[in-house]
């Protein structure tokens, strides 16, 4: 355990990407299998182990030590795996920062993949007690289902193959054809066998991105214009026999959308967007605010299904039985696609339309008068661009809706997580009601610079009025500027709103509060 | 109890010898408990501290104004009978004993329990009022042992021949410590030190630290520093200073390397985990050590402490000290 450790630790210190490939390489040459396939599913993010929910370690470590002590401690260190690796009492004659070598990564996944719910808090306290910090820290992070070390899983897969001089675009080929501990992988670096064959299986394509649009106009003859639906972008892949969706990092998430995996039953390749459908809007795509309650759900509810609709707003077709279309224009891809629609369950699939529109002021025009909840902007697809993965120039443009903006008091704010932990950098902030009072409107923790963010620390610890656990209240007089995407009407908050992708635009230190933004005037904004 | 001792935002003051502890604003009369800055201010009257202590405020403030008093020596202003007992801080670091109506306060001023070549361990003194810090008062922070940190620092620099090390540490006590620490387990190559770092490690040399071979790092050009431990205070780390070392790892001697995301914060990529200060474990076997009737917290992580003293039956309460904690002092 001690080398998947200082793997981690090493992970989380290295600033040069170079650094951290040089680190993984380093580890896939030297560790032994199967300890090396379980640190590369976990560094990919392949092992869902999910042992033990995080509030179980909460009360495991509380009812080992002082409740406030830990309190206290989670509070400034701002990690919970962290907090109790480094708070972990071991036993009296176990030297505290001491990894006894007895647990191998491996032991300790089996251990993880085959405990019971109920008996993991005892199965984990048990082996911590062998670890270092750096090693508790590590089985913590297992445990709970994410290792968070701030590498992607194509960075990781960019370390194997530099330590086997693979290249990595053949290794993601292969990947999906292959599942941990990656013996065949392993086998096939090493020369020991030949190359796993992916075929058969339903794998990952890349996914095409787009570029930020910042000409002032493109010629409408060479570009063609979709909405781009504010859902998330997901990949149908087919083989006839079984389909997988994924995300737009490669992550498999047909458990969270199962109906939309059973409903679809062909043998091709598309790329659309995840939608759920709105009782408000008459059937029509609702906002992200409801598809927001379907994320991030390893299993689903019958009841979660029906009050969520999911449904999929078909952009592209890339494979379509044996055919691989990707090296076509798109306008070829898009007759085939409009060929193949009409085939799908019409209750979970259709078609995103082509907006149509006689030159560029026309479309920006249509593009103003939209207030669909679910549109995020306009795509702009170069009409004889194949389909290529990453973002090429010129291909494809993402011109998105203006942001809104509204200036809102300061009322609360709380430290924040990772890289800012210590520093008090998650504003909870709040417009006038007609009353003179402030009304919490919504949470932002991003948008700052880090000067901007050492100024803003500095205003909530000078201007602290009350404290509630890791949260403190603030002097009502700083006025945040807010930009969000928009905003919508919610039952969860008082104001009766929630704001979609909130962000601090600008300290408006020049504001007197009293002159913010009132919850009536927002309310306008709604749609 | 002790009605004669009088905790201030400012400092500590002892009405019947008229004279403040480690205040933070200028007094007639000052007792200094250590060097650094935020214990021992420029501008008091006069001072009394330990010969080092002198020293270092002489170096720092050019004032040395003062009376020195050995360990152990007792001294006695307005009926009060005040010793200082070594506080195995820094150099000339001191704990304040102080002895009136029957009554013992020991004020700690900053101070840990571990061995450290370059200063006289800390003495435990039975009391009636303990004062301590609390700057690691949070079981979180258990450092780690000394030589395992020394050991990581060496195998860094030894598997990066073409590279070098720098290690941010305080000026005052850190840097010599881990100079002193590096010379014990047999690193005699020349180590570089930053400008800011020379004068006090003379002071060290004349109060007779062997620091062996030290060179400054001015005027070196890049390729001789290869393969090289660089010393600088914590604030040269990411400064443009730093620009011109051979390809440096950065690594940073402080007991708040202890917490991941703090080290990430300063962009450390070899976090050591050396403290002069307590930690959990030292400051609450330290209150056990001693067992003074009423324990007072003066900076640091208080609450964590005061809750901690409350649960084990022991009187405690915090004192708001304003200035203290320099963080670099970690």
């Amino acid at each position: 355990m001690r080398a998947f450790s200082q793997l981690l630790d090493g992970l989380v210190y290295t600033r040069s990407r170079n650094g951290k490939l040089g680190l993984i390489a380093a580890y896939m040459r030297a560790a032994p299998d199967p300890d090396r396939g379980w640190a590369l599913a976990a560094l990919t993010g392949s092992l869902d182990l999910k042992a033990v929910k995080s509030s179980a370690i909460g009360d495991m470590i509380r009812a080992r030590t002082d409740p406030i002590l830990y309190e206290m401690s989670r509070d400034y260190v701002g990690d919970l795996a962290e907090t109790v690796a480094l708070l972990w009492p071991k036993r009296t004659d176990q030297p505290a920062e001491l990894d006894d070598g007895s647990l191998s990564l491996s032991a300790v996944i089996g251990r993880l993949q085959n405990v019971t719910r109920a008996a993991a808090p005892d199965t984990l306290a048990q082996m911590m007690d062998h670890l270092d910090s750096s090693g508790r820290f590590a089985l913590l992070k297992l445990a709970t289902g994410g290792l968070r070390v701030g590498i992607s899983a194509r960075l990781a897969k960019t370390g194997f193959a530099q330590a086997f001089d693979l290249d990595v675009d053949d290794v993601e080929q292969v990947w999906h054809a292959l599942s941990p501990p990656y013996a065949a992988l392993f086998d096939w670096a090493e020369g020991r066998s030949g190359r796993p064959d992916p075929e058969g299986t339903p794998y990952f394509r890349p996914f095409m991105l787009a570029h930020p649009l910042e000409a002032e106009s493109v010629d409408l003859t060479d570009y063609a214009a979709e909405w781009k639906w504010d859902g998330i972008r997901i990949q149908i892949v087919g083989t006839g026999s079984e389909t997988r969706l994924y995300s737009r990092a490669g992550d498999d998430i047909s458990g969270s959308f199962p109906e939309i995996a059973a409903a679809f039953t062909g043998h091709a390749v598309l790329d659309g967007e995840l939608l759920v459908k709105g009782e408000f809007q008459g059937g029509e795509a609702a906002s992200f605010n409801a598809l927001q309650q379907r994320l991030g759900r390893k299993a689903v509810t019958t009841k979660m299904m029906e009050d969520y609709p999911a449904f999929v707003r078909l952009y592209d077709l890339l494979i379509e039985g044996d055919q691989d279309l990707r090296a076509q224009p798109w306008h070829q891809r898009r007759a085939r696609l409009e060929a193949f629609v009409p085939t799908l369950d019409p209750k979970r699939f259709d078609l995103s339309q082509v907006i149509k529109a006689d030159d560029f002021a026309a479309l920006a025009d249509i593009r103003a008068g939209a207030r669909d909840a679910a549109i995020e902007g306009v795509m702009l697809k170069r009409r004889d661009s194949p389909y290529v993965a990453g973002r090429k120039a010129a291909l494809w443009y993402k011109w998105k809706r203006d942001p809104l903006t509204a200036d809102c008091v300061m009322m609360y704010a709380q430290r924040g997580h990772g890289k800012r932990s210590s520093f008090y950098s998650d504003y909870t902030f709040g417009c006038w009601t007609p009353d003179g009072e402030l009304l919490p409107v919504g949470k932002a923790y991003s948008g700052f610079t880090d000067e901007e963010l050492k100024w803003l620390d500095r205003f909530v610890r000078q201007n602290t009025v009350n404290r509630f656990g890791p949260v403190r209240e603030v002097e009502k007089t700083l006025v945040l500027e807010v930009a969000f995407d928009s905003i919508h009407d919610s039952k969860r908050h008082k104001s009766g709103l929630a704001m979609r992708f909130p962000r601090i635009a600008r300290i408006r230190k020049d504001k007197p509060a009293h002159e913010a933004d009132t919850v009536e005037g927002l309310k306008k904004l709604v749609v | 109890m002790a009605h004669w001792i009088e905790p201030h935002p400012t400092g500590i003051y002892v009405r019947p010898a008229d004279a403040w502890i480690d205040p933070s604003l200028p007094q007639e009369r000052a007792l200094v408990t250590h060097g650094h800055a935020d214990h021992a201010r420029g501008g008091h009257g006069h001072v009394w501290a330990t010969r080092e202590t002198l020293a270092i405020m002489g170096l720092r403030y050019g004032t040395a104004s003062g009376t020195a008093v050995d360990y152990g020596e007792e001294v006695r202003l307005g009926g009060v009978r005040i010793r200082y007992v070594p506080a195995g801080h820094v150099l000339g670091s001191a704990q304040i004993l102080l002895e009136h109506a029957g009554e013992r306060v020991v004020v700690t001023g900053d101070y840990k329990r571990r061995p450290d070549p370059t200063c006289l361990p800390f003495e435990p003194v039975p009391c009636d009022i303990f004062v301590t810090e609390a700057t690691f008062g949070l079981p979180v922070f258990r450092h780690p042992d000394t030589g395992s940190e020394m050991d990581r620092l060496l195998a860094a620099l030894h598997a990066n021949p073409d590279r070098c090390v720098l290690v941010g540490a305080y000026a005052l006590g850190k840097a010599q410590r881990v100079i002193s620490e590096l010379r014990g387990r047999g690193h005699h190559d020349a180590i570089y030190i930053h400008g800011a770092l020379e004068r006090m490690c003379s002071l060290y040399q004349d109060f007779g630290v062997d620091l062996g071979e030290l060179r400054p790092a001015t005027g070196v050009a890049a390729k001789d520093m290869r393969g090289h431990i660089i010393l600088s205070p914590p604030s040269a780390l990411n400064d443009r200073w730093s620009r011109r070392l051979p390809d440096p790892i950065n690594a940073m001697a402080s007991g708040w390397m202890r917490v991941r995301q703090r080290a990430r914060q300063k962009n450390v990529e070899l976090p050591l985990v050396i403290s002069d200060h307590a930690d959990w474990d030292e400051l609450t076997d330290t209150i056990r050590e001693v067992a003074p009737t009423e324990t007072w917290i003066t900076h640091g992580r208080e609450e964590a402490l005061l809750h901690w003293c409350m649960t084990h039956q022991i009187r405690a309460r915090a004192l708001a000290l304003v200035g203290r904690e320099d963080e670099d002092e970690g």
